[in-house]
């Protein structure tokens, strides 16, 4: 069966609610052992690419594990407490859908508190989602942040 | 008018008083005595390659371009058009024949003479072009490291970087024989004082306390690497404002210990190199990705720091703008240049596993020095055991506050006009 896009937005509000509810250790299973988190520098990127250019993070499996365990470890004074969000996803649209994958593109805008300031980050997110054994999985997921190019400020948390 | 700040008042040898990270006046002081009176960081040769190339970037808070013409000679101009003001370009960098104001449409060449004025006849003569070109800093370079000033009168580049440019030299060694280029950043602010990132490049004292969570996201070898506090490192002063920390000295020169054994976590790339390259070059260029065991701070913005270049802008008394430039081989191994980039990615910027937790630290720096009055900010770290070289170069143990006290000495140099108070015993 063709991936629906109510089957994909279940999958990926799932993700954001966890990442808000630092359900951290949960979040690493709803990805693919393959997959890709990043978040890239240069607006006009391909995914492809990405490898060869710097970005803000470009993580596979083993170093998603490893900002969980910086998140959740206590020793890390940006993430001690972590910030609380709340991130709020919408405007979706299928790019494309298959059997087995499809692409996923929506708005993302995520408010930040910690040390009694509140900050905002707009993003495009894109998934790949894929179907497995245990169900719709994130094989990819880019977010190419409004101000991306512009200077931040530290982000203690997964985006 | 309102009477100054006196800087003598505010730092000592030792130790500095808490409002030198939030005095407005101060403030407006070091952007003209130091920010226009020092030689500032503008630009990596690797920017700006080619004739035609620019970047707009910032001299303190004056907004520049920098250029290079046709003849390949680099122009630092500042970004304000003759005519009413506004700025020239906004482009980030780019490659082209000249700049046109959007205003009125006055047009400067690259080196920022003024070529077009539209419309001329209603000056009826009286305008001449060569009166108004873009207003011209002076430049100077060094290893590929572009600086410029607004003074005319101060020392040569050369001379004001004196006993640092050894360890400059080194530091381009992680090019393992190739240029050095630069090859993205990361850029963020934090609500604090330029002058705390400035203190924080030279404070190994901070690393295993700060980066405990980064450390632990690394191998055995790797959190063994980076154990320095207590090690053989030292803080040397090297005069000008600009000090030297070496952390890990078997890394101080990349092109020697070539035949120690290679890391861990440097193993696959250096199997995939050895597709390419022989044995010794392997080690080279490998022993290069790892960067320098050292950081170079550079008086007032510039950090030649392990293996990226750290620069800072002041945005305001409490509000500074960071950016970690990553740099890898110009022509070198892309799978050499990749892994730079995942290290720098591992360690560096908002997203990194490092730099939150100094944003964090100075952050608090920033608002704790905000309470009471009078009380110090202590820089006295190893001076008990702070001891002079043949050279004349102070140094101390690695997690001493040498490099703190040698730019505060030049801080206060720069502040009071007293350039010669900086030399330290030569
Ligand atoms: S302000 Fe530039 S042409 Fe008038
Ligand atoms: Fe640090």
């Amino acid at each position: 069966m063709t991936i629906t896009l109510n089957e994909a937005i279940e999958l990926i509000t799932l993700e954001a609610d966890m990442l808000d509810h630092s359900e951290f250790r949960e979040w690493l299973k709803l990805y693919t052992a393959d997959s890709l988190y990043a978040v890239p520098i240069d607006p006009d990127a391909k995914v492809e690419d990405l490898g060869k250019i710097l970005n803000y993070a470009y993580d596979n499996a083993e170093m998603r594990e490893k900002r969980v365990e910086r998140l959740l470890g206590g020793r890390s004074i940006s993430a001690a407490p972590p910030a609380r969000t709340v991130r709020l996803l919408s405007r979706y649209r299928m790019l494309e859908t298959g059997t087995e994958s499809c692409t996923l593109r929506c708005a993302q805008l995520l408010t930040e508190l910690r040390q009694g300031r509140e900050r905002y980050y707009a993003a495009d997110v894109t998934f790949r989602l894929k179907r497995t054994e245990d169900g719709l999985r994130i094989n990819q997921k880019i977010v190419r942040l409004l101000t991306s190019t512009e200077a931040l400020t530290a982000v203690s948390y997964i985006l | 008018m309102q009477d100054l700040p006196d800087p003598r008042s505010l730092v000592n040898a030792d130790y500095a008083d808490g409002s030198i990270y939030s005095n407005p006046e101060l403030y407006d002081m070091e952007m003209d005595r130091i920010f226009m009176h020092n030689w500032i960081w503008v630009a990596h040769r690797s920017d700006l390659p080619e004739p035609g190339n620019f970047i707009t970037t910032f001299v303190g808070p004056h907004p520049v371009i920098v250029s290079r013409d046709r003849k390949g000679d680099v122009h630092v101009m500042l970004n304000r058009c003759r005519h009413r003001g506004a700025t020239v370009c906004e482009r980030k960098s780019g490659t082209g024949a000249s700049f046109v104001c959007p205003y009125h449409g006055w047009a400067y060449g690259l080196d920022g003479a003024l070529r077009g004025v539209p419309y001329q006849e209603g000056y009826s003569g009286q305008l001449d072009k060569k009166k108004y070109p873009l207003v011209s800093l002076r430049v100077e370079e060094y290893n590929g490291l572009i600086f410029a000033t607004f003074d005319k009168s101060i020392m040569s580049l050369d001379a004001w970087l004196g006993r640092a440019k050894p360890w400059i030299d080194l530091f381009m060694k992680q090019g393992a024989g190739w240029p050095v280029k630069t090859m993205g950043e990361h850029k963020f602010t934090f609500p604090g004082n330029w002058k705390i990132q400035l203190e924080n490049t030279t404070d190994a004292y901070h690393f295993p306390i700060v980066h405990k969570s980064f450390l632990d996201s690394v191998d055995e070898e790797t959190q063994n690497t980076f154990d320095f506090v207590g090690g053989k490192g030292f803080v040397e002063d090297l005069g000008h404002g600009h000090s030297v920390m070496v952390m890990i000295p078997e890394l101080v020169d990349l092109d020697e210990n070539l035949d120690a054994a290679i890391p861990e976590r440097f193993l696959e790339l250096a199997e995939e190199l050895s597709k390419d390259y022989p044995p010794e070059k392997v080690r080279q260029i490998v022993r290069a990705v790892g960067g320098t065991g050292f950081n170079l701070n550079l008086f007032p913005n510039l950090a030649c720091s392990m293996a990226f270049f750290r620069v800072l802008r002041p945005l305001s008394v409490n509000e500074t703008e960071i950016r970690h430039i990553a740099i890898g081989m110009d022509g070198g191994p892309e799978s050499a240049n990749e892994a730079r980039l995942r290290l720098h990615e591992h360690f560096q910027g908002p997203m990194g596993f490092g730099t939150p937790d100094d944003a964090e630290a100075w952050d608090r720096v920033q608002r704790g020095s905000l309470a009471g009055r009078d009380i110090a900010i202590l820089l006295n770290r190893g001076l008990g055991h702070e001891a002079k070289r043949e050279d004349g170069n102070l140094f101390s143990d690695v997690s001493a506050e040498t490099g703190m006290r040698a730019a505060y000495r030049q801080w206060l140099a720069a502040m009071t006009d007293e350039m010669a108070a900086a030399e330290t015993g030569v």
